[in-house]
């Protein structure tokens, strides 16, 4: 069983100092810590909890990439299942609120599942149906509005925190356990990365690569469902047009910062949530710097950039042209 | 049908082509020669490097030594497209054209008639029209090529090829998706452009065509030249002989005498088996310790026979029992349930993941029969991967190493321990030692002996009749994808497969050719 944070994570822990420690140049609060109240305060607390939602979703994200897939509608559930529960906060208890989040987080993650692994749909295709759509579900469950409560329990899931940690980076840290423990723990995680390595093989030597696409999007949608819950928990309420827009792109972003390559294969748990952290520092520290939000995106797409050129293989692009070019010259 | 020009002098001259992938030995010392005005047919089973001569030939490959010259004069292409300058052209059997395109338009792709910079299309289509009409052809030749059967998107690709002054034709399978008419069609055709000098290099499977249309036959096996023969003096039985066996030596099985196993208990058996369209349905027991080969050439339904065995494939008739017991048998998950296991031909598509490393490989069968819930422990992966790397003797004996870096041979040995870690009771086995070196190729036949001693059911596929003969207790015989014999004990030889296999065309041939 590969270890929890394997050797080749060097190169983002690595990128998350070198930020750190520009976010250190550019704020130099920027590690600076104080308790208050019994909790934790600072930039760098401010990171992990920002970066929960982020974080939250690339778990989910990395298992569906390592199948070789892609979820791209994780956004429009977070919406969705943000809805939900502050639609029904003010009139139900805590469980059942959640109960009802996830429930539909993992009715979300079946229909893509359903698409992908039975109708036989390409990924990217098949979770830009819910993409779209889960926009307008959002919508319709907030009937248009923005609906905010003011129940506390859940607001604590947002704001509250746990032996001065924030609640939610509390739970991001519980469910990397939790998913590190179902993965590894049983036989899941050979099985999901020889579904990524070669799906053919897999289901000839008997895996049921099915029932594993199936599960690895159920997982997803749960967890944006979470990310979902907690988004809304934060502002005290959800925003059906905001909530979650556009955060399928950095959990993608995060999971290839994390090493996992979109063509499935080997994966990394940990690495997939370094890779959030290091968006988020990225985020937080260009706010910290003074400089316009719009650079974030700049910076962001640098980083995407300089990724993906180390992992493709051998940067044979260059050197593959170069000879070409050596040999139409002879 | 001889032709009129000097047949001294021949068209296209290759000599002496080597091409190696790796280890492995495509093409050695490969000659080939095609005179002007002549059909040549260009024959040997899968893998036996018709399509790597075909692309060294043609500059798609780099060669790794040897000469080809053309009209006498020395080529060396390093494209297609130069091979095509040089006066080469290839039509594959999946046509290289652009199907939303017109047929006029894909006949003068590249040099459309301009006036001004603009096409003029009148004019294209008035010689688009002249050009069909040579071959027989009247169509409208503004509607989109792909409104066109095959066929004629053949005729078209042809007739592109030939406009673009080619004066060898090489046709990969030109035949294989075509229907008895439009055939007639494509040999008309071929055999008008043969006439007017053009040589013609035709590569099938289908040997009844090949009587029909070609001058001379060139057989390839096992990336050498085997044989280059007159087609009118060459009897098929003896052409298949040269597409399958090494030499009919006297090689009867080695194994124990049928009589044995006869006693033996019937381990896995399949009653009145097959799949509508896919395979013919058959009858098969295979006893414990009992090695059943499987012989036929390429397409007679080996593989479609091995597929639905092992369940990759769902029966749509038939019983499948094992022990006597009738099982369910719809996917590889219930074979592998069954204990079946099934290593296919195509090793890196669709049997090892080239990712992952040894120890995974290895233990991925087992795994998946534990379930998600009984995973092995990592010690557990390190003792079985550990004791399977020795009994088999894969090297490089690291069971960490990603096994898309190993051999083709240790990559089979990685696939065979796959299953065996399973304990299985029936392995099937297709094309086992293919793509593998010599020395790999020896011991994975000892290896399927020892298995066999151990009380294991083997199905095995091959090419090689030798083979199949050395270690098979019983050889099913298929054609045309049914099975339509079955030897055993003293009757399994070489000469008794081959004769099987040609059995009722050889009638025909000699009918026709002698």
């Amino acid at each position: 069983m590969t270890a929890l944070l394997p050797r080749r994570g060097l190169a983002q822990i690595l990128a998350l100092i070198v930020i750190l420690a520009v976010d250190r140049v550019v704020s130099p609060q920027f590690f600076d810590l104080r308790l208050q109240d019994g909790r934790l305060f600072g930039s760098l607390i401010d990171v992990l909890n920002r970066g929960t939602p982020v974080a939250l979703l690339s778990l989910g994200m990395v298992l569906v990439i390592a199948t070789r897939g892609i979820d791209l509608s994780v956004g429009a559930v977070m919406a969705i299942c943000g809805a939900i529960a502050a639609s029904l906060a003010d009139s139900h208890s805590l469980p059942v609120v959640l109960a009802a989040a996830l429930g539909a987080g993992l009715v979300c993650g079946l229909w893509n599942g359903f698409l992908v692994a039975v109708l036989g749909m390409q990924p990217i295709v098949a979770t830009l149906i819910l993409m779209v759509a889960g926009r307008g579900i959002a919508q319709l469950i907030t009937e248009g509005r923005i609906v905010t409560f003011s129940s506390p329990d859940l607001v604590w899931l947002g704001n509250g925190s746990v032996l001065g940690l924030p609640v939610p980076v509390v739970i991001a840290l519980g469910m990397l356990i939790l998913t590190g423990a179902v993965v590894r723990g049983s036989a899941l995680g050979l099985l999901i990365e020889a579904t990524g390595g070669n799906a053919r093989a897999s289901e000839l030597a008997g895996v049921g690569t099915r029932a594993m696409i199936i599960a690895v999007y159920v997982w997803c949608g749960v967890c944006a469902a979470l990310a979902g819950v907690i988004a809304a928990a934060d502002i005290m309420g959800a925003d059906a047009n905001n909530a979650g827009l556009w955060l399928e792109l950095d959990a993608i972003l995060a999971v290839v910062i994390g090493g996992t390559s979109l063509f499935g294969g080997r994966f990394s748990l940990v690495l997939a949530v370094l890779g959030a952290l290091i968006i988020q520092t990225m985020n937080t520290g260009i706010l910290l710097s003074g400089y316009p939000p719009e650079f974030n995106l700049l910076v962001k797409a640098v980083v995407v950039l300089a990724v993906l050129l180390l992992q493709s293989p051998k940067l044979s692009g260059f050197a593959g042209i170069a000879a070409r070019l050596k040999r139409t010259k002879a | 049908m001889q032709n009129s020009l000097d047949p001294a002098a021949p068209l296209l001259e290759v000599r002496g082509i080597s091409k190696s992938f790796g280890a492995v030995h495509a093409l050695q010392e490969v000659d080939f020669t095609l005179r002007a005005g002549e059909i040549h047919a260009l024959l040997g089973e899968n893998g036996a490097g018709k399509s790597t001569l075909i692309k060294v030939v043609t500059g798609v490959f780099p060669r790794d030594a040897g000469i080809v010259r053309i009209g006498g004069e020395e080529i060396a292409p390093r494209s297609a497209k130069a091979a095509l300058a040089a006066g080469i052209a290839t039509v594959y059997q999946e046509v290289n054209l652009l199907p939303n395109l017109s047929v006029a338009q894909n006949l003068f792709l590249d040099r459309q008639p301009m006036r001004f910079g603009i096409v003029r299309e009148g004019e294209m289509r008035r010689r688009a029209k002249a050009l069909l009409a040579d071959f027989g052809l009247d169509i409208d030749v503004a509607a989109p090529l792909g409104s066109y059967s095959v066929a004629i998107q053949h005729v078209t690709a042809i007739a592109r090829a030939v406009d673009l002054s080619a004066r060898v034709l090489i046709l990969d399978e030109p035949t294989a998706s075509l229907d008895r008419h439009e055939v007639e069609i494509l040999f008309r055709i071929m055999r008008q452009l043969a006439k007017r000098g053009i040589g013609i290099v035709f590569v099938s499977h289908f040997l009844d065509q090949v009587y029909e249309i070609s001058h001379r036959i060139t057989v390839l096996r096992n990336g050498r030249l085997v044989g280059e023969r007159e087609t009118a003096s060459l009897p098929r039985l003896e052409l298949i002989r040269l597409m399958l066996g090494r030499e009919l030596a006297e090689t009867t099985s080695a194994r124990a005498s049928a009589g044995e196993h006869k006693a033996r208990e019937v381990c896995v058996s399949f009653e009145n088996f097959g799949k509508a369209g896919y395979v013919a349905p058959f009858n098969l027991e295979l006893r414990h310790g009992e090695v059943v080969g499987l012989a036929g050439l390429l397409g007679s339904g080996r593989t479609e026979t091995a597929r639905l065995v092992f369940g990759a494939e769902r029966a749509d008739r038939g019983q499948a029992r094992v022990e006597g017991a009738p099982v369910r048998l719809q996917s590889p998950r219930d074979g592998v349930r069954h204990g079946f296991g099934y290593c296919p031909e195509e090793r890196k598509t669709e049997g090892i993941v080239a990712e992952l490393t040894v120890r995974e490989n290895i233990v991925l069968a087992l795994q998946a029969k534990r379930g998600l819930h009984r995973p092995l422990s990592r010690r557990e992966q390190d003792e079985i991967a550990r004791r399977y790397v020795k009994m088999l003797d894969i090297r490089p004996a690291d069971p960490e190493r990603p096994v898309g870096l190993l051999s083709g041979g240790n990559q089979q040995k990685v696939l065979l321990a796959r299953w065996l870690a399973t304990s299985p009771r029936l392995l099937v086995l297709d094309e086992p030692t293919r793509g593998i070196d010599v020395g790999a190729h020896a011991e994975i036949i000892r290896l399927i002996r020892e298995l066999c001693d151990d009380g294991l059911s083997l199905l095995v596929i091959s090419s090689e009749l030798d083979e199949i003969v050395t270690y098979s207790d019983r050889v099913v015989v298929l054609r045309d994808r049914a099975h339509i014999e079955e030897l055993a004990g003293e009757a399994i030889d070489v000469g008794n497969i081959l004769a099987a296999i040609a059995a009722d065309s050889v009638a025909v041939a000699l009918e026709a050719h002698t």
